[in-house]
């Protein structure tokens, strides 16, 4: 180590080294010369001379020779040089020496190897490496440097001297045993090999076999020749196919590897036999169909019964097999087709009367008749003749006879008078056809009528023809008489009545003689008078046998004429296609291109259907086809579907005809053909010769006689029970019948016997099962059994319910009381019902030790105290009654809106791209186009954020505060005494009147006051409050943007928290007042000491949630400024006319110009898309729709109402809230000639109604409206409400009123009231009871939407929508779209309003105390804000002011401040006052002692200050309450 | 407390190239993630060239979660992102899977989907865009509610495997080893009653 450190100092000394080392070398060369190495002496001494160096000759002699001796054990010999050569070598023979010496000590090197042992302490490992390096070294190094010697050369090379140059040489060797090279890195240039040496290399160890085909002989063993085993005539196996390319590698790879045995004896690689078979192992599938793959293929199998079927079928011995039924279609004719001509009809109808013919003679029913009469007739005169013989019994039944020979005579002639109609029909249709065929020259139908007439005996029919009518004659006479006998009697008997009621009359009328005629009259009138009877007349036989005859000459045959018999044949020719006309060729084409099929429907299910076949021309169907279905249950009902298709394409269905269930004695084979008839009421219009169905057609020429028929026709069918093998019938039992279940189960199925309802039944159940005595021992019945023994041992109590998780008992992990117990389950319920307390917990604690009582205290007290009104909060009952209801309202209103959350839409979970209109991709093409940087930079709007990835401190409120116009200003404080002029313009000074106050602070304050006032705002949010800097003057430009974070309540972000934030936003403007306190005068040359005072000038308040749904604010808003401040006055002609200040000297007040937004822009939430139940008109409710929908397409901007909320939840179109309403009587008769201030006066008590945005109490919900009754009696709302009601009186005044939807700062989408009052339009706010012009710039309302009246909407469709540039004109259509209009008129909706509002008296008692309740509160409040001061009241000034406040009340807050002031300083002389009153409407306490403290008056720190607080409380009718404070603080004037 | 790790370890995902994927935990309530981390975000990974044509990713998951209920147990829910022919990203797969109740090592399988088009146009519009359907939240895989309204397609797999660690589920009345599995817990049932 030393040596290592030296050896760097060396080179500085390298003069003097020199010198030493050579008288030190002189001297070792003589001790050692015995050796004569003189050489490596040199070597040695060389290196001595350098320790000797670093030890500045510390070294003894011995020491030398020691180390020299040292270094010579491991030095290898150095080749000679002239010493004394050295400096003269230029460095390049330098290096050459090196070189040499390098050489040559190799071989000293191994010959010294032993000299001694290597100091290895001392080496590193990494010398060591370079060591070994270095012996390979020698052996590979030519001509260039080595690593080491470049590094050596370059590290030593400022050395000039030959000593140092030597060093490099000879440090390497020393490297070798020692320790100097330590230092030395081992560098070597990156060893890079040319890629062709690198392939060579690679050549060396890497093979790649050849493609080549390997020579046979090298695959065989030596002196050995290929087998060919084929070729020797022995099976040799097939081998699997592999690539020649792929074997030849192989097998060069194998060759290499001299595995010679892989090769066979035909020199080719030893190969299994191919494995794959050229035929499948599989059997075959063979297709039965062609054109079919096997897989696909269907067969037909017979439907089986499930065994699972019957599971309610005890026992297999009961299974009846299927029931067999035949359905036999043969065919279908139809009587009416729409493709029938007018021959057709003609033919269906000749055919049907013809078939009613053959019927009526196979009956014979005349002929029957005819022979009972004879044989009735018969027996009257054999019973006449053998009177006397038979006696009385005979007797008896003669006029029986008679009876009834009268009345089979009446229905004989009946029966025969149909015949001869049916016979005259027949005739006359056949004639209508054969006129038909020749007016249309062709025949269509075969039918053919003959007319066979049957030769009767001319005489013999006469005179049976005779007889019969004088039998007749004689009958009729025989009945007339006794008809005469009869009403004679009755005539008798009627006359007689008759008599002797005249006779009654005529005593009657004698008595009453001398009675007024009236009464007389009367007694008649009730009298009433009997008719005479008449008698009655005797029939004339004369008349009888003329009746007869008539009678028989039309019904009847007459004498000698034929009979006639119609017989239809089918044998005439119908015309063929070529001759006949194209309409009629249509028709045939027609109706060959028609077929029919009928499908087959047991239980109204489809079983089969019948092959569809061709309609003939004679519109028959044969299919002849029959089904056989087989059934288990009795039919319910059998039914066919005919069907008709029409060439290839449609299919309709013509009728549907149900079939009677066949009769179990109806077997196949004896059952009869029945036909049964159908209709169908298509209406079907052909355009050819076809009729049509349902369609009226002619016969006649001229179209008259028009006749209109239906498609019908008649199904035979027949069908009928099968019959089985053994010839037994196939029937169901016809027990089923009624049941629809086998009787033979009918006993053990317990379903059957007692119904499904039995089952619940228990006793019933256990009833049965006593009854069909079933066996125990089956297992089928083992869990009946197990039941009704349950039910049977003791009065098991059945329960009264059905359970449908009977299995949950045993999920439960805790008993249910246990469950209800536990806190912790408690907490998990309730949190998973989202009940609000609990909605968010995280966390719940896993012991229930965790859960502290607290945690449902709260909540269980709002549970109890739902109904119990606390008054404490609210100081009147009313009040808190009310915030219960509201409260209430709220949670019903929370528990629909959670519901509604739960129900999804697409867009809620999915986002997609909305399909881009035409209009876009357009807007997109021209966004190309536009200028990068354009010159009027448009505001872009800012991408939204979800609200669900906010964390605090996400969101910021920005501020930015612009300016101020018209800042009320101070009074300028002069000694000079100056009236008050009655001008509000003109400067009042407050302590005119007093001398007293003119000291020489207020002479300070007046060099203060040069500057009229020094306004600064300051923003409060969250308890976070930031303040602008001091401007100057009325009108003031800060132009700052203040910064507040926002915290979301709970940190929770989602929209429905954010919606629910209640802060409000706090913009104050204070004037900055600097007061000299320099209390000695004499300090004032010396220093200044002022203090900073603020007074309270005005504030503007603004909800967050209007920020959050508005996303940004931006206008100009009034300054809610006290109508009184003491000490200010309203700055008026002192400012530079401009141009608008005329304007704005129109609306008196400060303004104030703000920007507030949210920073990121929050989305705010939708409303509840939930459909509420209406009742309201469906069709108008639609047309709601569409006018919403025409509306919002046309104008996206602006909304329209139709249909509102009510507050039961119902929809409610929006006009019928609107409805003339009363006012109170007491505001209406406070001024009675000044319409003007009644309606401000009703306006403001519409404003006194304190206002609650539904967003905050109903959160996330879409407005709620409230009938006014509604909203008097909650004494709550907001702009809506307020806007209806105020709507509502001045409708009621009889002023013509509108409701405004539109948009307004701060409010945002708000409600307003238009009125037209002589001609101006007039705009009201309704929450503050202002009004503005149509032309007022500062109206705060911005844009107008609808206009609503009692019976109309109104759309503005102008191009603006700003009130001052619109016209209000409602009758233009082109400016506003009605809702009701001519098409659309007013149904005359009736109103949700009351008929009339009725109001409470105003309760003065009640207000005078809760004013000194508010007043008790407020004082308090203060001293409890001044906690480190002492409060001192002022009561002097309390009571001034406390008068003061009715006056105040009395002028609403206007023209009195001149009086005020004068007022109050001449009662408060000395005293400086600040303060103000303050105007709310009254709701709770809290917002009181907010507005108390937001105006900063307790922050006044001047120690002698005093307070004053004053309140008065003004009610009005209804519970309203107007609520006025005065505070100020008083500093006694030194 | 249960401890996982454990990494996404592939995805199968015919006809795409290039996909990276994201994860999130979906947890209930009672939840709290004790240390590692809730979301990640993959490399980009390029279909392998050889057979089986997975997407290896080899994403670690690491994290630890603690409790106190175990209802809203932790699920994992993957999102799979990939370019799509026009060098758009588009989202290629969704997918949940709770985290396995039992300790030690499991492996997953999650079938991928993604939510389709409402309708023709649309799907060739957002085709034509790059802006495929997506879901507002990946978090809703990983709930049932709403899911109703939506259409959705199959689009591959993604295997996860998971070494899951789990601390005093026992002492709590919980358990989920599997060895407990198949020998139900001695414990009278009135004692582990007591537990919870």
């Amino acid at each position: 180590k030393y040596l290592q450190i030296g050896w760097f100092k060396l080179v500085d000394e390298e003069k003097m080294i020199q010198l030493e080392s050579v008288s030190l070398m002189k001297r070792l060369m003589n001790s050692f010369n015995k050796r004569s190495l003189k050489l490596i002496t040199f070597q040695a001494v060389r290196f001595l001379s350098d320790v000797q160096l670093r030890y500045s000759g510390g070294f003894c002699e011995e020491d030398k020779l020691h180390l020299i001796m040292f270094s010579l054990s491991g030095l290898p010999p150095v080749p000679s040089t002239s010493r004394m050569g050295f400096s003269e070598l230029s460095i390049r023979e330098r290096m050459r020496e090196k070189l040499k010496a390098a050489r040559s000590k190799a071989e000293a090197a191994l010959s010294q190897e032993d000299l001694g042992p290597r100091p290895r302490h001392l080496k590193s490992i990494r010398e060591r490496k370079a060591e070994l390096r270095l012996d390979e070294g020698v052996s590979v190094q030519n001509d260039y440097p080595s690593a080491e010697e470049a590094y050596n050369f370059f590290t030593l090379n400022f050395d000039p001297e030959p000593e140092g140059i030597k060093v490099g040489a000879r440090k390497r060797k020393i490297g070798e045993l020692m320790v100097t090279d330590e230092d030395f890195l081992v560098m070597k240039p990156a060893e890079c090999e040319r890629y062709s040496e690198q392939l060579q290399k690679e050549k060396e160890f890497l093979f790649i076999p050849s493609m080549q085909t390997v020579p046979t002989s090298q695959k065989m063993p030596e002196n050995m020749q290929p087998r060919y085993l084929e070729d020797e005539g022995l099976y040799a196996e097939e081998r699997p196919f592999v690539s020649p390319s792929n074997q030849n590698i192989l097998e060069n790879r194998i060759l290499r590897q001299e595995q010679v045995k892989w090769f066979g004896d035909d020199g080719r690689i030893l190969a299994l036999p191919n494995p794959i078979r050229q035929s499948s192992t599989r059997p075959p599938v063979f297709s039965m169909e062609e054109g079919i793959p096997p897989e696909l293929e269907t067969i037909y199998r017979k439907a089986i019964k499930t065994t699972a079927a019957n599971q309610y079928l005890v026992g297999p011995g009961d299974f009846q097999g299927p029931f067999q039924l035949d359905i036999d279609i043969s065919g279908l004719i139809f009587t009416h087709h729409p493709c029938f001509s007018r021959e057709h009809v003609l033919a269906a109808k000749l055919a049907q009367l013809y078939d009613q013919y053959l019927a009526r003679k196979q009956k014979n029913l005349t002929e029957l008749l005819t022979d009972k009469l004879r044989a009735l007739r018969n027996a009257v005169q054999r019973s006449i003749d053998s009177a006397g013989a038979s006696g009385p019994t005979a007797q008896q039944s003669i006029p029986e006879y008679k009876i009834e020979i009268r009345q089979t005579r009446r229905l004989r002639d009946a029966e025969q008078e149909k015949d001869r109609m049916l016979l005259k029909s027949i005739i006359k249709v056949w004639k209508e056809m054969k006129s038909l065929r020749e007016f249309q020259k062709f025949t269509n139908t075969p039918m053919k009528l003959c007319l066979r007439k049957e030769e009767v005996d001319w005489r013999s029919d006469e005179k049976a023809y005779e007889a019969e009518i004088q039998a007749e004659i004689s009958e009729l006479q025989e009945e007339y008489m006794e008809e005469y006998e009869k009403k004679m009697e009755e005539y008798k008997t009627e006359l007689q009545e008759w008599k002797s009621w005249k006779k009654a009359q005529s005593k009657k009328k004698k008595k009453k003689k001398d009675l007024q005629e009236e009464e007389s009259i009367e007694d008649y009138d009730l009298g009433g008078e009997p008719v005479k009877p008449v008698p009655p007349k005797m029939v004339d036989s004369l008349e009888i046998e003329q009746q007869v005859r008539e009678k028989a000459n039309n019904f009847r045959r007459k004498p000698g004429e034929p009979a006639l018999i119609p017989e239809l044949v089918l044998s005439g020719s119908v015309t063929p296609s070529e001759q006949c006309p194209r309409a009629e060729v249509l028709r045939r084409e027609d109706v060959n291109k028609r077929s029919a099929f009928i499908k087959v429907f047991f239980n109204s299910k489809e079983v089969s259907r019948t092959v569809t076949r061709p309609l003939s021309s004679d519109f028959r169907v044969h299919f002849g086809q029959i089904f056989n279905l087989q059934i288990f249950n009795w039919p319910e009902s059998l039914k066919l579907q005919i069907y008709e298709t029409t060439g290839l394409s449609s299919t309709t269905l013509l009728a549907e005809v149900f079939i009677p269930v066949p009769e179990t004695t109806v077997l196949t084979g004896s059952a009869p053909m029945e036909e049964i008839e159908f209709s169908s009421n298509q209406r079907v219009m052909l355009d050819h010769e076809g009729v049509g169905s349902d369609v009226s057609f002619s016969f006649e020429a001229d179209g008259s006689n028009q006749m209109t028929l239906m498609t019908s026709g008649k199904v035979s069918n027949s069908v009928s029970w099968a019959v089985g093998e053994k010839g037994i019938p196939l029937i169901p039992p016809v027990s089923q019948q009624n049941t629809g279940i086998p009787s033979a189960l009918k006993n053990i199925d317990a379903i059957a016997s007692i119904g499904t309802s039995g089952l619940t039944d228990m006793k019933k159940l256990a009833k049965w099962a006593a009854e069909t005595k079933l066996d125990p021992n089956d297992p089928n019945n083992a869990a009946l059994m197990q039941m009704i023994m349950v039910v049977s041992s003791g009065e098991a109590n059945i329960p009264d319910f059905f359970r449908l998780e009977q299995l949950q008992q045993e999920f439960n992990f805790v008993s249910d009381e246990e469950f209800n117990r536990s806190k912790r389950f408690r907490l998990l319920q309730l949190r998973n019902e989202e009940v609000a307390e609990f909605r968010n917990y995280k966390q719940v604690p896993l012991h229930e030790r965790e859960i502290s009582e607290k945690l449902f205290q709260e909540y269980e007290k709002k549970l109890h105290e739902k109904d119990v009104i606390d008054s404490k909060h609210y100081l009147d009952a009313r009040r808190a009654v009310v915030a219960s209801y509201l409260q209430k309202v709220r949670e019903s209103v929370i528990n629909r809106f959670l519901i509604a959350k739960h129900h999804f839409l697409l867009s809620d979970l999915v986002n997609e791209e909305e399909i881009p209109t035409l209009g876009i991709l357009g807007l997109g093409l021209f966004k190309l186009a536009e200028p990068k940087r354009p010159l009027k930079p448009r505001r872009k709007e800012r991408k939204k954020v979800t609200a669900q990835n906010l964390s605090d401190g996400d969101i910021k409120l920005l501020v930015n505060i612009i300016r101020a116009y018209d800042i009320p200003v101070r009074k300028p404080v002069t000694s000079k005494l100056q009236q008050p002029s009655k001008s509000s313009r003109s400067f009042n000074e407050m302590f005119a009147a007093s001398p007293s106050a003119q000291s020489p602070t207020n002479n300070v304050d007046w060099a203060f006051d040069q500057v009229l006032v020094r306004p600064f705002v300051e923003v409060s949010f969250q308890r976070t409050v930031c303040r602008t800097t001091t401007a100057e003057g009325p009108n003031p430009n800060w132009n700052e943007e203040l910064e507040f974070p926002f915290r979301a309540p709970n940190g929770d972000y989602s929209t429905h928290s954010l919606q629910s934030v209640k802060d409000e936003v706090f913009i104050n403007i204070f004037d900055e007042v600097l007061r000299d306190v320099t209390e000695d005068d004499r300090d004032r040359g010396s220093g200044i000491h002022t203090r900073v005072e603020r007074h309270w000038l005005g504030c503007v308040k603004i909800p967050f949630t209007t920020i959050y749904f508005q996303a940004r604010i931006d206008g100009t808003f009034k300054v809610n400024i006290p109508p009184v401040l003491l000490g200010y006055s309203k700055e008026k002609n002192l400012g530079i006319e401009r141009g608008y200040d005329s304007v704005r000297n129109l609306s008196e007040g400060s303004y104030i110009t703000l920007f507030i937004t949210i920073e990121p822009q929050l989305v705010p939430g939708e409303s509840v898309r939930e459909k509420f139940d209406t009742q309201e008109d469906e069709k108008l409710l639609q047309a709601a729709e569409k006018y919403e929908v025409e509306c919002t397409s046309k104008f996206p901007n602006r909304q329209c109402l139709t249909t509102v909320i009510d507050l039961n939840g119902k929809t409610v179109f929006i006009t019928r809230y609107i409805k003339p309403l009363n006012p109170p009587q007491e505001l209406l008769d406070a001024l009675p000639n000044s319409s003007q201030t009644t309606a401000e006066l009703v306006a403001r008590y519409v404003a006194l109604i304190p206002f609650l945005p539904d967003s905050v109490s109903f959160a996330g919900i879409c407005d709620l409206w409230c009938t006014s009754d509604q909203f008097l009696d909650l004494l709550a709302g907001d702009e809506e409400e307020h806007a209806v009601l105020l709507c509502n009186y001045f409708l009621g005044m009889g002023k013509k009123a509108w409701l405004i939807i539109g948009n307004a700062i701060p409010e945002g989408q708000t409600t307003y009231v238009l009125t037209l009052e002589q001609s101006q339009y007039v705009i009201w706010n309704p929450s503050t009871g202002c009004f503005y012009k149509h032309y007022d710039t500062f109206c705060p309302l911005q844009s107008v939407y609808c206009l609503i009246s009692c019976d109309n909407i109104w759309f503005n469709i102008q191009q603006w929508d700003s009130p001052v540039r619109i016209s209000f004109d409602i009758s233009k259509p082109k400016l506003w779209k009605p809702f009701f209009s001519r098409s659309l008129p007013y149904p005359g909706l009736c109103s949700v309003q009351p008929e009339e509002l009725v109001y409470q008296h105003s309760d003065k008692a009640a207000a005078v105390e809760l004013q000194g309740r508010i007043e008790k509160i407020l004082k308090e409040k203060i001293m409890e804000w001044r906690p480190r001061h002492l409060t001192r009241w002022n009561r002097y000034c309390t009571s001034t002011l406390r008068n003061f406040l009715p006056l105040l009340e009395q002028n609403q807050g206007k023209d009195v401040e001149d009086d005020h002031q004068t007022e109050l300083q001449k009662q408060l002389g000395d005293y400086r006052v600040s303060g103000f009153p303050i105007h709310m409407p009254f709701s709770e306490v809290r917002p009181l002692v907010e507005a108390v403290h937001s105006t900063g008056v307790h922050t006044i720190d001047v120690s002698n200050v005093e307070f004053a607080l004053a309140v008065y409380v003004h009610p009005y009718p209804q519970n309203v309450l107007s609520t006025w404070i005065y505070v100020a603080s008083l500093v006694r004037n030194q | 407390m249960v401890a996982v790790n454990g990494q996404i370890e592939s995805g199968q995902f015919p006809g795409f190239d290039d996909l990276y994927c994201k994860f999130c935990f979906v947890y209930g309530q009672d939840w709290v993630p004790a240390a590692g981390l809730e979301e990640g975000i993959s490399q980009i990974t390029s279909k392998s060239d050889v057979a089986p044509t997975t997407f290896v990713w080899n994403f670690p998951i690491d994290i630890t979660f603690k409790s106190t209920n175990p209802s809203g147990w932790p699920q994992i829910v993957v999102s799979v992102y990939g370019p799509d022919f026009f060098g758009n990203d588009v989202v290629r797969g969704y997918g949940a899977v709770h985290v396995p109740f039992t300790s030690g090592r499991h492996k997953r399988t999650i079938a991928m989907f993604v939510p389709e088009s409402t309708s023709k146009l649309q799907k060739f519009t957002s085709w034509f865009t790059g802006r495929r359907p997506e879901f507002t939240d990946p978090k809703v895989v990983a709930r049932g509610e709403g899911r109703e309204v939506t259409r959705v397609r199959s689009q591959g797999f993604v295997t996860i495997s998971f070494n899951v660690v789990t601390k005093d589920m026992k002492k709590l009345g919980y358990d989920v080893s599997p060895s407990d599995m198949q020998n139900p817990s001695l414990v009278p049932a009135t004692e582990r009653i007591h537990k919870y």
